[in-house]
């Protein structure tokens, strides 16, 4: 386990770093600003990592994720992009209707995952053929070149490094957006729409990765400061920093790419095969199918857990995982403390045995054996918003 | 009326006698944000100056807290266990960590004093 003396907390040099359209907003807020992904980002506000989770759960929280890729595929039908896209991904894309966005993978030929990505389909007639992705901060450089290597002639990718990423995530983000977009009070989880927010002409998608309510509003960058300070004009809204985005998706048993999945784990292992489309397990015409078919019919070697620690002490990233006798079952692969649950909580890879939840686990933490146990996940309930009609 | 001196790993401490009261600094704490656990040495243990004592746990990271001096552990604060938001609240008072039964006071004279802690942060 990696620890940090506290003297290596001295203030990092960010002269390398990239700057999003937020950056001296944030600096002005009095954020604390770390390096992530190449970027110099907040990491938490004055009031800290604690309110600003809580807030999140309670009110809405302002998310600079503007360091994410943004990027879009464009092919003269939708049919041709799609398929283009299913070729690297397991998700249903083919099938996706206008204006809806799916959470898919990036796959290698071994079943491994390149990365992690939402997908949306276009709204509007004009934009068939056309998919906006979104794709992690320290994998867009490597997902760009990947795609461009592997997409057919008459398909291109087209990035946008001028537009900036704002998410509003909370129970009350969708009562604040609709006072600057009315359009989103009707829009359902996991659908997106082009629309004015503020005046400003927005692409705003019901989505994120809180385990929230909430929306993520794509805005050029020379746009974003007026629409970030409009929305934290609200009385509901904080801004937040990365540091609560990773207890706020940890408590939502969320993956974190680089850290609970990477180019090794497959999405059986990663128990997201709910990612993978009825169809394609028909057409196992996907990179990596073999083993990712096969690990569907015989189960795979390791599985990804959440488990629940019974004191307050946190098993960070590379805590071995033991049964209850000691002997090794896997490994840590995030770990912390839980604001919403006031417990410490962690995600990791085990055995299969010991994937029932309620399993007694060790947790070996500096040397010592902290007892814990296998746990459902999400650790808090998503409260995503359904609309009636899409919820039968 | 005993006088604080401050490590560069910022972990202060107090003497009275031949037992030191030791903690973390109002900036480390800050640094670190909210604890959410401390884990301190077992009452009797031997420890060598410069050598790990406790670890301190933030929502963010877990990180190590020195021994300022050589000596043997002799009380640690209980209360942080159900409340260890008190290192953030009062990190130079109610916060502290350990006491200590320091062999060698002789230390303490390499230890910086607040005047000199406080230099020394503002050019970090």
């Amino acid at each position: 386990m990696r620890r940090t003396p506290l003297r290596l907390l001295d203030r990092m040099t960010a002269a390398d770093l990239r700057q999003t359209a937020l950056h001296a907003l944030h600096v002005a807020a009095g954020a604390r600003m770390v390096p992530f992904a190449g970027y110099d980002m907040p990491v938490q506000y004055k009031p800290g990592i604690l309110q600003e989770h809580l807030h999140t759960r309670e009110a809405a929280g302002l998310f600079d994720v503007s360091h994410m890729g943004q990027a879009a595929l464009i092919g003269p039908d939708h049919a041709t992009t799609a398929a283009a896209l299913e070729r690297l991904v397991p998700g249903e894309i083919q099938g996706l209707g206008l204006g809806r966005m799916r959470y898919t993978l990036l796959l290698n030929e071994k079943g491994g995952i390149e990365d992690d990505l939402m997908v949306t389909r276009g709204r509007e007639p004009a934009d068939d053929g056309v998919l906006l992705l979104v794709v992690n901060a320290a994998r867009k450089e490597h997902d760009f070149a990947y795609l461009r290597e592997r997409l057919p002639a008459n398909v291109r990718l087209v990035t946008f490094e001028d537009r900036a990423l704002i998410a509003l995530q909370g129970p009350k983000a969708a009562a604040v957006l609709a006072r600057h977009a009315p359009v989103v009070a009707d829009l359902g989880f996991m659908t997106a729409t082009s629309a004015l927010c503020a005046g400003l002409a927005c692409h705003i998608s019901r989505s994120g990765y809180t385990g929230e309510d909430g929306f993520e509003i794509s805005v050029p960058g020379e746009h974003a400061v007026t629409l970030a300070e409009c929305l934290l004009a609200e009385e509901e809204v904080m801004p937040i920093g990365l540091g609560a985005r990773d207890s706020l998706r940890l408590e939502a048993g969320l993956c974190l790419y680089g850290h609970d999945i990477d180019e090794t784990t497959s999405p059986v292992e990663a128990g997201l095969t709910f990612a993978i489309g009825k169809r394609r397990k028909i057409e196992k015409d996907f990179l990596g199918a073999p083993r990712i078919m096969a690990e569907l019919f015989d189960g795979a070697q390791r599985q990804r857990v959440g488990m629940r620690l019974e004191g307050r002490a946190p098993a960070r990233e590379g805590a071995a995982i033991c049964d209850d006798t000691g002997t090794a079952l896997g490994t840590v692969t995030s770990g912390g403390f839980a604001p919403s649950l006031n417990a410490a909580i962690a995600m990791g890879y085990v055995a299969p045995r010991a994937a029932k939840d309620g399993t007694p686990l060790q947790l070996i933490v500096r040397d010592q054996p902290r007892p814990a146990s296998t746990a459902p996940m999400p650790f808090v309930p998503h409260r995503y918003f359904r609309r009636k009609e899409e919820a039968s | 009326m005993s006088e604080t001196r401050f490590t560069k790993d910022h972990e202060w401490i107090r003497l009275d006698g031949d037992t030191a009261t030791v903690g973390i600094t109002k900036y480390a704490a800050e640094q670190l944000g909210d604890v959410v656990f401390v884990e301190l040495p077992v009452v009797g243990k031997l420890v060598a100056q410069a050598s790990e004592a406790a670890v301190v746990e933030s929502v963010k990271a877990a990180s190590e807290v020195f021994a300022p001096l050589s000596g043997e552990i002799v009380a640690i604060n209980e209360a942080l266990a159900d409340d260890p938001a008190k290192v953030n609240a009062d990190p130079e008072g109610a916060g502290w960590f350990f006491s200590m039964k320091v062999s060698d006071s002789g230390q303490l004279a390499e230890l910086m004093s607040a005047d000199q802690y406080a230099d020394y942060v503002k050019g970090l």
